[in-house]
């Protein structure tokens, strides 16, 4: 897809919230749902089991309206955390063109975090991206949860965060967090665009 | 009419922060190039944010930069008033011309655009002519142009082509820095603290702001002792539990602007991002690909980092696309099927598109000339064709304009071939001139060939591209409809174009059978001249130039005899001059009077046969140059009977 489009004038980001079952993705995906302008987004697609897990994907668009004379669009996608759905996973991540990865703070995920993190890894490889030049920001999810059960940002930075991407605590409940994120991520899908990288 | 600029209103005094420090840097570039980097430039924002100032702002800093640029600042309001006023007096074209030569327009408050129609189509209307010739437009309102209700689709993506920036509340900082600012403009001096306070308050605009300082001020001045921090409070009426309540208020307002302060931040990026010189590039692709240009050039600019000189490609390219458009049209005048060729929409492939346009050009052979042995110089002018010849020189000075068309009739002999090549020749000389001239029996000859050979447009290019058409015996298109139709459309071209057409005809046009009346009115259109029997002085001439030619020696009374012969036309005099020097020629005796006179006047009958019966018009001119004339090249019929057997056989 074409991220920016010089002849109609449009910009469009791809961006897809990846990381292990229950961490918060969707969670985030309603938050900023919460504060879009009513005009500015569209409908939240969500397909979700009864139980509340991502079944399939949520999808989110926003319209930022005219920005240095483009039409502005942000398309925000989670995908279904649980292992079992890795097709899904890799459906969605095509054409992305950044990756919010939400890991659980929670020192008894991390091993799913790490896993899903290689899931990322590997699923980008078979649509023939190289993580490293994916955009990329992460999220370190639930930080509001008693200090005993979770890990900190400077611990979790040390088991994640290899490539030294931008990490970010949040409370995606409270919205603590969720903005930056997201801002970091723009920023780095559009700083793309200016080295010309118009994929 | 328009509201001057207030002096106050600069890019000096106004204060930037981060809410507005895209709108402002927009106004400065647009200030400093008006109309090259974001046309139109439409600042938005809520009421009392700093737009009539930057509007101002962007005036008063192009006018300082060039002097002699013409700038208007109205609100849309005074637009309008002047806009009826214009009507009502019924100058509404005075007015549309006076807006039309502004070189940086500046609208305050176009919200106000709301359901005016007619305004809409007017602004929409001034806005493509500025745009188009390059003048600067910037706008401003206290919403973005979609949000402006019932404003016409046209003008919501005209306000939107160009650049569209808001200007945010001002945060803490920005509006510490205001209050600092104005109180040093009005010269107070408040106790550490105040202006913090103040600034701390939540205001929702700059001129709020401005009337709290008043207030400040005012009271500053009654009051001998300075105002501090809580006394400001107090005065103002701020909560004293503030800290608490801004806590309570910033929490509250981050939650709903958290979404705003993206969108500015996505601003800036995107800002960063799109960079001048990409905007530059995009802006022409979307140029020349919408005249029909492939682009992929530029586009593959867009692709690099940074190019090592943008302007330059873009002007390279727009060089080669105008080279494509001379092809183009050079072609299109030899081969409009030619023309439309792809590689005439593609500057990559400028190469192709020249060779292409060399082999349409040697294709095209130029239409036939006037034949060269036919002069000016070597036409004998007297009397009797002395009104002929000085309009033939009329013509010759002012193509197309005098006599358009001009027909020579007389009758056959008398030269009007000659007039009409000799005419041709001289208007061949003029430059830049393709003259066509020939027989119309020639003329449709060719144009037989080319319907055969399903070339007619390349027939017609042929002689469209002549800027003069001279046809030889136009009486001979007569019962020749395609002949007729073709030659009635050139005639149309050829005088819209004021390009000269010249003709010849045996007699006057509207005797002729056989010719559509549109043709033989357009016939008598311009000038009809006759060329009659030549005179004595032209015989004479003739004759001493034809023995001249001869190597005959000049003897005067062979010439007088000559000339004084009862001839109708140039060519049967030159016919007795042949006889004579052919009878010498045979006998083997110098040409004389005597001579002459034992040959035509006591010649046998068979003999004087030869000298009548001329059945063609006669000469018949090669564009090569020669001359071949029919009674030249068969003197001898031999006896009718001996054919006819000849024939039976």
């Amino acid at each position: 897809m074409s991220l920016v489009n010089f002849t109609t004038r449009e910009i469009t980001c791809k961006i897809v919230y990846y990381g292990p079952g229950r961490s918060g993705k969707t969670t985030n995906l309603h938050y900023i749902y919460g504060r879009v302008p009513e005009s500015r987004r569209g409908r939240m697609v969500s397909l979700a089991t009864q139980t509340d897990r991502t079944l399939f994907f949520d999808f989110l668009p926003i319209d930022l309206g005219q920005i240095s004379g483009f039409t502005t669009r942000f398309q925000l996608y989670t995908v279904p955390g649980q292992v079992y759905y890795n097709a899904t996973r890799r459906l969605v991540l095509q054409g992305a063109d950044g990756v919010v990865f939400v890991a659980d703070s929670q020192a008894r995920q991390l091993d799913e975090n790490l896993e899903s993190l290689q899931n990322l890894q590997a699923n980008l490889l078979d649509l023939s991206i190289d993580i490293r030049t994916m955009p990329l920001s992460l999220q370190y999810n639930k930080q509001d949860l008693p200090r005993e059960l979770i890990l900190q940002p400077v611990e979790l930075d040390d088991a994640l965060n290899f490539r030294n991407v931008p990490s970010f605590p949040a409370d995606a409940l409270h919205g603590n967090g969720v903005f930056e994120t997201l801002k970091s991520i723009t920023e780095l899908v559009l700083r793309r665009l200016a080295q010309g990288a118009a994929v | 009419m328009t509201t001057s600029l207030n002096p106050k209103f600069t890019f000096d005094t106004f204060v930037v922060g981060a809410a507005n420090r895209l709108a402002v840097t927009a106004a400065r570039t647009v200030a400093e190039s008006p109309g090259s980097a974001y046309n139109p430039l439409f600042i938005y924002s809520g009421s009392g944010l700093g737009k009539t100032h930057l509007l101002m702002a962007i005036g008063a800093a192009a006018k300082k930069l060039a002097s002699d640029l013409n700038v208007e600042y109205l609100t849309l309001d005074e637009y309008v008033e002047a806009f009826h006023a214009a009507i009502a007096a019924g100058q509404g074209d005075a007015f549309r011309r006076r807006f039309q030569t502004v070189d940086v327009l500046l609208i305050d408050d176009v919200q106000f655009l709301t359901n005016r129609l007619e305004m809409q189509a007017e602004l929409l209307r001034l806005s493509e002519a500025l745009q188009a010739a390059g003048r600067q437009i910037v706008l401003t309102s206290d919403r973005t142009p979609v949000d402006i209700e019932n404003l016409d689709e046209r003008l919501i993506s005209r306000f939107s082509g160009g650049l569209v920036v808001d200007i945010g509340a001002p945060d803490y900082e920005t509006r510490v820095a205001i209050l600092r600012r104005k109180a040093e403009e009005r010269g107070a001096e408040f106790q550490p603290g105040v202006l913090e306070t103040v600034a701390a308050a939540s205001f929702a605009n700059v001129r709020e702001l401005m009337g709290v300082l008043n207030r400040l001020v005012a009271y500053q001045a009654v009051n001998d002792s300075p105002l501090n921090a809580e006394g400001a409070k107090q005065l103002l009426g701020i909560e004293t539990r503030a800290s608490g309540g801004h806590a309570a208020v910033a929490s509250e307002r981050t939650s709903p602007d958290e979404f705003a302060a993206f969108l500015t931040d996505v601003t800036t990026t995107v800002g960063k991002a799109v960079e001048a010189w990409r905007a530059r590039i995009a802006e022409a692709i979307l140029r020349w690909e919408g005249e029909g240009y492939r682009t992929r050039r530029l586009e593959a600019l867009l692709e690099q980092e940074t190019p090592i000189a943008p302007d330059e490609e873009i002007a390279a390219f727009a060089h080669d696309v105008e080279r494509l458009r001379v092809l183009e049209a050079e072609v299109s005048q030899f081969d409009p099927q030619a023309a439309g060729q792809s590689v005439f929409r593609d500057p990559e492939r400028l190469a192709e598109a020249e060779e292409a346009a060399t082999r349409v050009r040697a294709g095209a052979a130029p239409p036939p000339a006037p034949s060269a042995a036919l002069p000016f110089s070597l036409f004998a002018v007297g009397s009797s064709n002395q009104l002929a010849v000085n309009v033939a020189r009329e013509v010759i000075e002012e193509p197309g304009r005098r006599y358009n068309p001009l027909v020579f009739i007389g009758k056959s002999g008398v030269g009007k071939s000659h007039l009409l090549n000799a005419l041709g020749l001289e208007l061949a000389r003029q430059p830049g001139a393709v003259v066509a001239c020939l027989s119309t029996q020639a003329f449709i000859d060719e144009l037989i060939t080319a319907l055969d050979g399903n070339r007619m447009e390349w027939w017609r290019a042929r002689y469209r591209r002549a800027t003069a058409l001279l046809l030889d015996d136009i009486h001979l298109i007569s019962g020749k409809d395609r002949t007729q139709e073709e030659l009635f459309n050139l005639f149309n071209l050829f005088q819209d174009l004021e390009r000269q057409l010249v003709f010849t005809a045996p007699a006057h046009p509207k005797t002729l059978q056989g010719i559509e009346q549109r043709i033989s009115s357009r016939l008598e259109g311009g000038l009809v001249v006759e060329l009659p029997e030549p005179d004595r002085e032209v015989r004479r001439v003739v004759v001493q130039r034809a023995l001249g030619a001869q190597d005959v020696p000049d003897d005067p009374a062979l010439i007088d005899y000559l000339a004084d012969r009862p001839a109708d036309s140039v060519r049967s005099l030159i016919g007795l001059l042949q006889r004579v020097v052919g009878a010498a020629a045979a006998q083997d005796v110098p040409v004389s009077a005597g001579l002459a006179r034992e040959v035509l006047e006591g010649g046998t009958a068979a003999e004087r046969r030869r000298t009548v019966g001329f059945r063609t018009s006669g000469i018949v001119v090669s564009s090569a140059g020669g001359v071949r004339s029919r009674e030249k090249i068969v003197w001898d019929w031999g006896a009718p009977a001996d054919r006819l057997i000849e024939e039976l056989r």
